[in-house]
């Protein structure tokens, strides 16, 4: 089966090392979710998969083939990103059109599904969407090309709760009929943790964590209790954050912990995708 | 079937705890097909690996098996064998912590009583 495997990335922008030895890999049929703060490295590690920019140094390849100036390669990958390629002017069936004349098929079929549930008009000019439609016109070409991997960088900017809802209910839509790699690079992490399998987090342009969400949840707790019980037990264990709060502390930790062998008054929680991406990237 | 999810419990395990509160409740009876992995991901908006590993919870506890090609189906002891196993674990899941509370609100063994025979009788 088809993967990417990164291999050892590097990318500098003059002296600013904005992705250092980046090593991973993205299996068939997997939704990953990419995660990061502002300028981690996320929209960089995409562009450089989908030709948009180049390493400074390392290899990706997709079936053992590189990916990089890879016309062969670029054709199993589609990123979706926040610059637009296409004039203005053009309209929206057009886009489709060209897109389908580009990767040589298109499926028309959900197209019109989401056209009509999402009540877009593929006779407006891409200049004249809201942010929110020009969104949705770019998640329709990312669901309805035929490519392996999708990439999709903040797929649901501008757009509301009802029409996040109905990407995401899509999504898991084509995902059942055609198992493919997407690759989801958001700071809605609330709203797509149940749609993550697995979680790549990017702090300053290093992978801290690549695992599936369950077991990185699972690999840590937060610890809640009176902030003096707190502070007597906080060097027992691996934290990599604390929040104290009128006397009450919060602390996260990277340990199995067994609340029966805690003094009373302090209790074992479990963390949310959501917080436990703020804790570690804090 | 209606899914309300809380934080935190692993989602696989809340999976497989809905579905057999449906099956417990008659929602699904025995021999009944129960919706599939893609349906419940997609009405959810749950990832369907996430979903097929609650399902593979009760598949292994018997609770409901796989027809190759048509589905899943409620066993024919499911129901019965899920009110078992929860009339087993109902003290440590809510007695305990009943009366924990209990205590914190000064309540006495008869008051808390009294209101247990209040309750029971309300319904």
């Amino acid at each position: 089966m088809t993967e990417i495997i990164i291999n050892n990335i590097q990318k500098n922008y003059k002296d600013k090392k904005v992705l250092k030895h980046i090593s991973t890999k993205f299996e068939p049929g997997k939704i990953y979710g990419l995660l990061g703060r502002n300028g981690a490295g996320k929209s960089t590690l995409m562009n450089l998969i989908s030709n948009r920019e180049f390493p400074t140094s390392g290899e990706m390849t997709i079936n053992g083939e590189t990916v990089t100036e890879n016309e062969k390669s670029q054709a199993h990958i589609y990123l979706s990103s926040e610059k637009n390629y296409f004039s203005k002017d053009f309209k929206v069936k057009k886009i489709f059109k060209s897109a389908e004349s580009f990767y040589g098929e298109f499926d028309w079929d959900l197209a019109t599904k989401m056209i009509d549930r999402f009540g877009l008009d593929i006779n407006s000019k891409i200049g004249g969407l809201s942010t929110g439609y020009n969104s949705i016109t770019k998640l329709i070409i990312a669901l309805c090309l035929p490519v392996d991997f999708i990439f999709l960088d903040e797929p649901i900017l501008g757009l509301d709760a009802n029409h996040r809802d109905l990407f995401y209910e899509f999504l898991m839509e084509t995902y059942a009929t055609r198992p493919r790699t997407f690759v989801i690079a958001t700071h809605i992490i609330e709203e797509m943790e149940k749609i993550f399998e697995h979680i790549i987090l990017i702090k300053n342009g290093e992978i801290i964590d690549d695992g599936d969400v369950e077991d990185l949840l699972n690999s840590s707790v937060m610890l809640e209790g009176d902030s003096e019980k707190i502070a007597a037990i906080e060097d027992n264990f691996n934290v990599f954050y604390k929040h104290s709060f009128t006397g009450i502390s919060k602390l996260y930790v990277k340990n199995k912990v067994d609340e029966a062998q805690l003094p009373e008054g302090i209790s074992v929680n479990k963390l949310n995708l959501q917080e436990y991406f703020v804790g570690r990237t804090n | 079937m209606y899914f309300k999810f809380d934080e935190r419990t692993p989602l696989y395990l809340q999976i497989a705890d809905q579905i057999e509160s449906a099956i417990l409740k008659g929602i699904y009876k025995k021999g009944q097909q129960i919706p599939s992995t893609t349906e419940i991901s997609k009405e959810y908006r749950i990832n369907p690996a996430t979903v097929l590993k609650g399902m593979n919870i009760l598949v292994e506890k018997n609770l409901i098996e796989k027809k190759r090609g048509l589905g899943m189906f409620v066993t024919q002891n499911s129901q019965d064998e899920i009110l078992e196993d929860r009339q087993a674990t109902f003290y440590q899941d809510y007695v305990l912590k009943t009366v924990e509370v209990a205590k914190e609100l000064n309540l006495s063994l008869e008051e808390l009583q009294e209101l247990i025979e209040r309750g029971y009788q309300n319904d």
